[in-house]
């Protein structure tokens, strides 16, 4: 079953509606509510490599369902460390839980600087009641 | 921007809190819970949808008969008062300009559902070429339809089997309907068409005897694995019936428009042929992409029967037996696939 809606306090966003957990020079990263729940119920994650380096604002992966195929954007850039296999082998776990089962990649950033950026959970709220 | 039409069951939508979307000038409901539970309720169960943006055309009088089988490919002496028949509007190449079902109430009386998006077109082609003692009339206002397809989806509305291209009157809850055993699943079923101002209350009594209400997305991955082709993305106006492997639609032992192009064409043999396939890698075809060696996907989706991609294209005529394996550039990156045969996936019989 798809996850109620929700947007946990702490995390960063980005506009391209992507999340970021950071942990010191690390991040998890995944992609919102509102992207899983706009796409529907997602069957295909095509995932990047471990070791690729990803850019902000720059796709790094893509995530599909039944009707439609997106671009996953990067929220900060880096080296992908690892890839959530369990998204990979069955990504409707996105769909139940964006921000804890289904995480994306985890990244070793490259720029901390570019968190500067990103939007808080406030922000973001806001950026999606303009939608 | 043109205006949007709502089918008489646009409010049923809404109150079941339908994501809506524009399909061929309509708004329709793409999904209720979501494509994947409404297509196993289908596979499994029932599922009703919402396909009253189709178009119904009347083609009555003394030359309906004799005129419709000089336009459709099909041959109408197969069917009898009460059947229905799969058939194609083809042009002077042998082009689709529409794909339908022509149902036959009488000689002098056949019921033509075209496609939402056709419905003009096939309204003006044959207007335009009405024979003296026929007349065309496009009644696709009055009517709404609601499919209800899947392996309990008779037994649900309390109808008796019958068989497939038949139809009939019957009543559901005081609401007269008439009863078409044709879908667009691959499963059992029936087709329900009713005044339209009778269409919220046939709604309602369908989905009061547990049928799952299902959208248009559904509606694509079941077609899609019982193979079955989409006017406008698998057949065009360009593309001709025996490419398309629909020749058995196709009476060409009879004089109809196109019926000398396609015979040419099925003597010296296509060029091109639409097959059905299967990803042999994690990836989902989609519509356009291109097949290496020539020819595109022209269908394309996740089936969720069988978890993989699957899919419909036109490949090289020489490399289109089943088993042989294509490669299609999925946003660049080559992925291979498994030409089928017909249907992608079939039902067990239980």
């Amino acid at each position: 079953m798809a996850a109620p809606e929700s947007y946990p306090e702490g995390l960063k966003y980005h506009a391209e509606h992507d999340w970021a957990r950071v942990d010191g020079d690390e991040a998890v990263l995944g992609i919102t509510w509102f992207a899983q729940d706009a796409l529907g119920e997602l069957v295909h994650y095509e995932a990047p490599a471990v070791g690729a380096t990803i850019a902000k604002d720059a796709p790094y992966g893509e995530v599909e369902s039944v009707k439609a195929v997106s671009d996953v954007i990067a929220p900060l850039s880096g080296e992908v460390l690892e890839v959530n296999q369990k998204a990979v082998d069955a990504p409707e776990v996105v769909n139940d839980d964006p921000y804890g089962g289904g995480w994306l990649v985890r990244i070793r950033l490259s720029d901390p600087s570019e968190l500067d950026a990103l939007l808080d959970v406030d922000a973001y709220k806001a950026l999606l009641a303009e939608e | 921007m043109q205006t949007l039409l709502r089918t008489p069951l646009y409010e049923r939508h809404v109150a079941l809190a339908a994501r809506i979307v524009p399909f061929a000038g309509w708004e329709m409901p793409v999904q209720y819970e979501g494509v994947i539970p409404e297509h196993r309720a289908v596979r499994t169960d029932s599922g009703a949808f919402d396909v009253s943006h189709m178009g119904e055309l009347h083609v009555e009088g003394p030359s309906a008969h004799a005129f419709l089988q000089s336009m459709l490919s099909n041959d109408l002496d197969r069917i009898g008062d009460g059947e229905a028949q799969y058939t194609l509007l083809t042009n002077e190449h042998g082009g689709i300009v529409d794909d339908l079902i022509a149902y036959r109430i009488t000689p002098f009386h056949y019921l033509l559902v075209v496609n939402a998006g056709n419905r003009e077109t096939a309204y003006a082609w044959l207007k335009q070429r009405e024979l003296r003692g026929c007349e065309v009339r496009d009644a696709s206002d009055e009517y709404a339809l609601v499919a209800v397809q899947g392996p309990r989806a008779l037994e649900r509305l309390g109808l008796p089997a019958a068989r497939p291209f038949t139809h009939g009157l019957a009543l559901l809850d005081g609401i007269e309907a008439m009863v078409c055993r044709t879908g667009y699943t691959g499963e059992a079923g029936c087709e329900l068409m009713c005044a339209a101002e009778d269409a919220p209350a046939l709604w309602d009594a369908v989905l009061a005897r547990g049928v799952k209400p299902c959208g248009l997305g559904a509606r694509d991955t079941l077609r899609l694995e019982a193979c079955y082709p989409l006017h406008g993305n698998d057949i065009t106006p360009e593309t001709d019936a025996i490419s398309a492997g629909l020749g058995w639609a196709c009476a060409l032992e009879k004089e109809f428009t196109g019926a000398a192009a396609l015979r040419r064409i099925k003597e010296q043999g296509p060029t091109l042929r639409l097959v059905p396939f299967v990803m042999e890698e994690k990836a989902i075809p989609r519509h356009g992409m291109p097949i290496e060696g020539g020819g595109e996907v022209t269908s394309g989706t996740h089936s969720p029967m069988l978890d993989v991609g699957i899919g419909m294209g036109y490949v090289p005529a020489g490399s289109s037996a089943p088993g042989s394996e294509i490669t299609i550039d999925v946003r660049g990156k080559p992925r291979r696939a498994r030409l089928v045969e017909k249907p992608i996936y079939r039902r067990r019989k239980t």
